[in-house]
């Protein structure tokens, strides 16, 4: 989409300099490289104005007196051939570098944009990520780049054809000035057609590109939901609204198309009317013997050669409109820049981490800001969480709980520092997240997220991400993540393929590669939100048993739900729409709270009332408990 | 003649059958390829005789130029003066054409511009059409991006390439064919000596054109695995994250963005000579022509004139050349991509509705124009289920996936209608399959799936899906308001009925203590919403689009204890005398249940209500053993006490 702002500024600047401001940031990128096109953008151009006057010479000295006089002069004859051929030589050779280094320059700007672009991606904060959807990023580092820098293809070969008009414009006046009139208004209203037509298509283009990433973000959202379609059997409505998109784009490219099916042959006839016009002239003269034949023949053969060069102008300047909204949404991204304070403090002490919440507040940000302004003073929302403080000690086991939305998913996040707190303050023995080098964070703690998340790789990539680790320690947590027996399982073992997303494995094995992945790398703080979500009891009672194993090893805070889970730990956090309203041991918070004891018994008091009892297979079961 | 063009556009593939070349296999002729395209969309070829008569009038002003100056030159500008009236006529009726030209070409350009969106247009429909016609698993076989670039980019790059290239080329074309024409008018030995020139060239493009169709594949190739990295790390951004792996998803990501690269230059090169190549031999023609020329007029049989308009007529014959040089990337690539979106509408639509009729693409071409919307309202084949409730039979149903295992094996299951039924089992057991079998998602290996006693590949897609309705664990949700999203199970339902869903559910408060209640928008795949709050929208959703058999698959897995036992509550008063299917980890489900199916390594191991199975050694009895310590008292103890639970781990 095209900010409002950068509209206005087209207005002022034109598409035709915002253009050519464009490709100038490409050839600075290789400059080297693009001369080399350009010199053989030249080479091929002022060959095929030699071949005119070479042409033009073979007719009046070589040809016109053969056919008069009835014999040759076989050796000039030969000469006139061996520079033909020599002069194909050059052009051929010319033709080649052009293409051969103009391709390679806009291959190589565009890969480099890539890499920006993609590393902004890595770069930027979450809370950006969030903002942006993957439709668009995925056309900001591919299509848009694309567009920035396909017009710098044909640029050389416009740099090529100038130097030709300006040859061809000194050879027409050194052969006669009369003539040359001719091109004086042939060239400048081949130049206005241009611009007229840069002016007029720019929006019709911009409108056209704004389309194609509707088009595209309508096909993207529907493919990703595509099992919801399939389940609801709405099939038939997704694609109408599929068509609907797909035909707003086929009119604006054919209103598009409008402009541009008289631009073509415009820029085709405006040159054969110069010959024309050169021939009524050229005849004029000739009577006059001003000049001869020869000379006019070289005139005429000089504007059939332009015609095609001067084309090159029109590939540029069509393709200009796309190349700066292009680049307008490159330049969106690459000039975002990250509010996140870098500090450059270490974590040094080993062992467990001391974590302490010092009231913190979140807000999500609302909707998208105006791009590029990355403060957390955009999030004007309401407050996900509010002034929430919690102390845990070393190797100490936290639960939080709480109801659906009630922000625990969001506390996860501000622990593993992938979003920065509105207020308040996240701080790891002592120091605040903020304050630490890029990289500490994510050494100390590690997350595993509700969502469980796999890359298109092997299992042990995907527990390793990178780590050199050994495939005993890969094994070693895999067992304790209670996914050892599954993998064993597996064809080819660790080095099993996951598909994309992990598609090729079942909801709970997806989860338990996840968990294996933060337990691989020991960390001080582990972070589990709702993190056995999606395994069967036996499967979850045997990872927390490994859990209480290993418990003084890492400090853990995790997210749960169930009794199981939260019985495990020194102290519970009760949030509730995004405030603590109870903290403290599980059983004394099960007597004391209400709430909590309705939102933790819910399954016995159900199956109570259902007359089975959820408990009543366990042996040698205690009194029930109080329950208020 | 056409056939000297070195554009992959030259001549067909002798090699290709088009009907013995299916998707995959080997790239497709050009000629397979355009009567494929117009075998899918009819209207291609509409207007074409307007088209060509326009295109004809357009090339013929093409050589207009040679002509006058060969006029000029022998009969205005003689020896004994010039003839001022006849080069002014001459020149006049050339404006006249070369206008009359300019207007054919700006028509010719509309109505193929016309043409050519409006078939891209209808291909894309199409193939976004067949993308969702084809089975769950045939989707997942290709990278979400990728499908999503063959309706995007691969169309974009088509239409790109017809309105910057495409026209110029056809012209081009015609104006070398008619050039050609005329240089045997003016002087047939001069122009079987430059034919003589261009045969050899004509063999030396064929191959090169071979490896170029080669290396654009791997170039479209490299396209898919770039956006794939990319898509990673954009949609993985949490975990890139979390665990600090930034730079090795960068050096991924560069590895992918340098291969693509790679592979755009390697193409390039082949372009670059084989266009040096044959600038180079039009260089030797004209040479020839020169002496030949000079010849044949100190012979007498050819006049200057003529010999210089050849000379002019022999740029004309090689100007559509370099032409295509410039062009020859987009065509190229269009080209590349016209095959995916072609490959893709090959892939067979594999978990079939009945109601769109025996086979495929021959069947689905001949639906009505351009909406390539295959009819699936009316009468057709396929059954509709019966009205009530529907019970559902599996017989000695077997499944793998593709290149897998087993993964269920000899599932008998009778599931009577109005029956409340709970699939338990332990994690990688087969659940999720079951189910999915059971709503058509995919087809059985082996055996017959029943639902209201039809076998389920006879029944009508729309009577199937209305009728039954899986929900997923991750409950999609599209960048809509709640409203909207709920809606999707049946469009046309106003707010009222959406509230009242959730109503139903008993989560009014919930929607009440949303800021914008049900306008609130829930972001790209919901992510404005918590884990839990989307499975809620997921379930309003099933409530409103009311199936008479309803599957659960983990759908309220990430629902906080109280709520999911109130939706539970609610969920059996609502689906009261109609059918359900619940899969959950977490078996209040199951103790609620009429009967309990438990699911061992793909297969069906036990079956009963929770009160028997419970009572019996088994599978069930250890899953709920663990399940009654996790919620029941004991798990209280907490870490002091001996775990239960560590106890029985054997
Ligand atoms: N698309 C796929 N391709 C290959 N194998 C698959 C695919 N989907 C699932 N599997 C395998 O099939 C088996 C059964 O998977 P399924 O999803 O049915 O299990 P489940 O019982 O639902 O487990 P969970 O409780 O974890 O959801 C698993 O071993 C899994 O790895
Ligand atoms: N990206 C977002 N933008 C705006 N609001 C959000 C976003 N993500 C979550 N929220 C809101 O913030 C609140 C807390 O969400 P969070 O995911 O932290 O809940 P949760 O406690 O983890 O819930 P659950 O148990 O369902 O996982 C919810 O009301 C949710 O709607
Ligand atoms: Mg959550
Ligand atoms: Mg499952």
């Amino acid at each position: 989409m095209v900010p409002s702002a950068t509209r206005t500024d087209v207005r002022e600047t034109g598409v035709l300099g915002l253009g050519f401001a464009t490709l100038w940031r490409g050839i600075r990128e290789q400059p080297r490289l693009f001369a080399v096109a350009a010199v053989g953008a030249c080479l091929y151009t002022l060959t095929g104005v030699a071949s005119s006057i070479v042409l033009g010479e073979a007719t009046e000295r070589v040809m016109l007196p053969a056919v008069r006089d009835g014999h040759a002069d076989w050796s000039a004859v030969a000469v006139v051939a061996a520079v033909i051929v020599g002069i194909g030589a050059l052009r051929a050779l010319g033709m080649f570098v052009r293409r051969l280094a103009g391709g390679t320059v806009v291959f190589r700007v565009q890969a480099r944009y890539r890499h920006r672009v993609t590393r902004q991606y890595l770069r930027l904060p979450l809370s950006w990520h969030q903002r942006h959807s993957t439709g668009t990023l995925l056309s900001n580092a591919n299509a848009d780049v694309e567009a920035a820098w396909n017009p710098l293809m044909p640029l050389p070969f416009a740099v090529g054809a100038l130097a030709m008009l300006v040859t061809a414009l000194a050879l027409l006046f050194a052969t006669d000035p009369v003539l040359a009139l001719i091109g004086l208004v042939v060239f400048p209203t081949f130049g206005a057609v241009n611009i007229w037509y840069g002016r007029r298509v720019w929006p019709l283009f911009a409108g056209v590109q704004r389309l194609r990433g509707e088009v595209s973000a309508v096909a993207h959202e529907s493919f990703d939901g595509a099992l919801v379609v399939k389940a609801l059997g709405r099939e038939e409505e997704e694609t109408a609204r599929f068509q609907a998109r797909a035909e707003e784009l086929r009119d604006a490219m054919i209103r598009a198309g409008r402009l541009r099916g008289l631009f073509d042959p415009l820029m085709e006839s405006l040159p054969n009317l110069g010959i024309l016009l050169v021939l009524i002239v050229g005849a004029v003269r000739i009577r006059s013997g001003a000049i001869d034949v020869g000379q006019l023949v070289r005139v005429a053969y000089l504007f059939t050669l332009l015609a095609f060069p001067l084309r090159a102008f029109g590939w540029v300047f069509g393709d200009l409109p796309r190349a700066v909204v292009g680049y307008q949404r490159v330049e969106a991204v690459l000039d975002a820049r990250s509010d996140e304070p870098r500090g450059a403090g270490t974590l040094t002490a080993p062992g467990p981490a001391a974590l302490r919440l010092a009231a913190v507040t979140y807000a999500y940000p609302t909707d998208s800001p105006p791009d590029g302004a990355d403060s957390a003073a955009a999030s004007g929302s309401r407050p996900v969480l509010s002034a929430v403080s919690v102390e845990v000690a070393p190797g100490s086991i936290v639960a939080i709980t709480g109801r659906t939305g009630a922000g625990k998913s969001t506390l996860a996040g501000l622990l593993a520092r992938l979003v920065d707190p509105s207020a308040g303050a996240v701080l790891l023995d002592g120091v605040d997240l903020r304050e630490l080098a890029p990289g500490e964070v994510s050494r100390a703690v590690s997350l595993v997220p509700q969502q469980a998340f796999l890359f298109d790789d092997t299992i042990r990539a995907n527990v390793t991400l990178g780590l050199d680790a050994s495939s005993e320690a890969v094994w070693a947590a895999l067992r304790r993540a209670q996914a050892d027996r599954f993998v064993a399982a597996l064809p080819a073992g660790l080095d099993t393929h996951v598909g994309e997303r992990g598609t090729s494995l079942s909801g709970g094995q997806r989860q338990r590669v996840c968990l294996a992945r933060a337990l691989l790398r020991a960390p001080r703080l582990l972070v589990l939100d709702d993190a056995t979500a999606s395994v069967d009891p036996r499967v979850e009672a045997a990872i927390l048993a490994g859990l209480r194993e290993n418990a003084g090893a890492s400090t853990v805070v995790v997210v749960a739900q169930r009794r199981s889970t939260i019985a495990l730990a020194d102290e519970v956090v009760h949030l509730d729409a995004g405030r603590v309203i109870g903290r403290g041991r599980h059983v004394d918070l099960l007597a004391s709270s209400p709430r909590y004891a309705a939102l933790l018994t819910a399954y016995e008091q159900a199956a109570r009332a259902a007359g089975t009892d959820a408990g009543a297979d366990a042996d040698a079961r205690p009194a029930a408990e109080a329950v208020s | 003649m056409t056939s000297q063009i070195p554009s992959p556009r030259a001549g067909s593939d002798p090699t290709a059958d088009p009907s013995a070349a299916p998707a995959g296999s080997r790239p497709m002729s050009l000629v397979a390829t355009v009567r494929r395209l117009r075998a899918l969309t009819p209207d291609l070829t509409r207007g074409l005789v307007g088209t060509v008569a326009l295109a004809l009038v357009a090339t013929a002003g093409k050589v207009v130029v040679p002509v006058v100056v060969q006029q000029i030159l022998d009969r205005g500008l003689t020896d004994d003066g010039v003839r001022l009236g006849l080069v002014g006529v001459a020149v006049g009726i050339a404006a006249v054409v070369i206008v009359v030209t300019a207007v054919a070409t700006y028509r010719m350009n509309l109505r193929l511009y016309r043409v050519s969106e409006g078939t891209l247009a209808a291909l894309r429909v199409r193939a976004f059409r067949h993308i969702h016609d084809l089975s769950m698993l045939s989707q997942s076989a290709q990278r979400r991006g990728s499908l999503t670039s063959r309706v995007t980019s691969d169309v974009d790059q088509m239409s790109q390439f017809l309105q910057f290239g495409g026209v110029m080329l056809l012209v081009s074309t015609g104006q070398m064919l008619l050039a050609g024409v005329l240089m045997f008018v003016y002087s047939w030995p001069l122009a079987l000596l430059v034919l003589g020139f261009y045969a050899p060239l004509l063999i030396v493009t064929r191959l090169a054109q071979r490896r170029l169709a080669v290396r654009y594949a791997q170039v479209r190739e490299r396209v898919g695995e770039l956006l794939g990295a990319v898509a990673e790390a954009v949609v993985g951004a949490a975990v890139v994250r979390a665990y600090g792996i930034g730079d090795r998803t960068a050096r991924r990501i560069d590895g992918s963005i340098d291969r693509y690269r790679g592979s755009q230059i390697s193409a390039q090169r082949v372009i670059a000579g084989v266009f040096a190549l044959s600038e180079f031999v039009a260089a030797l023609a004209s040479a020839s022509v020169v002496v030949a020329g000079v010849a044949l007029g100190v012979g007498g049989s050819l006049s200057t004139g003529r010999l210089i308009a050849f000379l002019f007529l022999l740029t004309l014959f090689v100007m559509p050349i370099q032409s295509m040089t410039e062009v020859l990337n987009d065509a190229a690539n269009a080209f590349a991509g016209l095959r995916r979106v072609l490959a893709v509408l090959d892939l067979p639509r594999d978990v079939r509705d009945p109601a769109l009729g025996a086979d495929d693409t021959a069947a689905a071409a001949g639906s009505p124009a351009g909406t390539g919307v295959p009819p699936t309202t009316g009468p057709g084949p396929g059954r509709d289920l019966p009205a009530g409730p529907l019970g559902a039979r599996f017989a000695d149903v077997g499944f793998a996936y593709p290149h897998g295992p087993p993964v269920l094996r000899d599932i008998d299951l009778e599931i009577a209608p109005g029956a409340r039924v709970a699939i338990v089992g332990e994690t990688g057991s087969g659940k999720t399959t079951l189910v999915k079998l059971l709503t058509r998602l995919m087809d059985p290996t082996a055996g017959t799936v029943f639902v209201g006693g039809v076998p389920l590949p006879e029944v009508r897609f729309a009577s199937l899906r209305a009728r039954a309705l899986l929900v997923p664990q991750d409950g999609f949700l599209f960048d809509l308001t709640i409203a909207d999203n709920v809606r999707y199970g049946r469009p046309g339902a106003g707010d009222a009925a959406v509230r009242a869903a959730f109503v139903a559910l008993g989560l009014a408060d919930w929607l009440d203590g949303l800021p914008a209640g049900l306008a609130t928008r829930v972001g790209e795949s919901g992510s404005r919403l918590s884990a839990g709050e989307r499975q809620l929208v997921a379930l309003a959703r099933a409530q409103l689009a009311d199936p008479e058999l309803l599957v659960l698959d983990e759908a309220t897995s990430a629902v906080d204890p109280e709520t999911e036992v109130r939706l539970a509550a609610a969920l059996a008063e609502l689906t009261r005398g109609r059918t359900s299917v619940t899969i959950a980890h977490r078996l209040s489900t199951a103790e609620t249940a009429q009967e309990v199916v438990v699911v061992d390594a793909g297969r069906i191991v036990q079956r009963g209500p929770h009160r028997d199975l419970v009572a019996v050694p088994g599978v069930y009895q250890r899953l709920h053993q663990s399940w009654a310590a996790g919620v029941g008292t004991t798990a209280d103890t907490g870490r002091a006490a001996a775990p239960a639970e560590g106890r029985m781990k054997a």
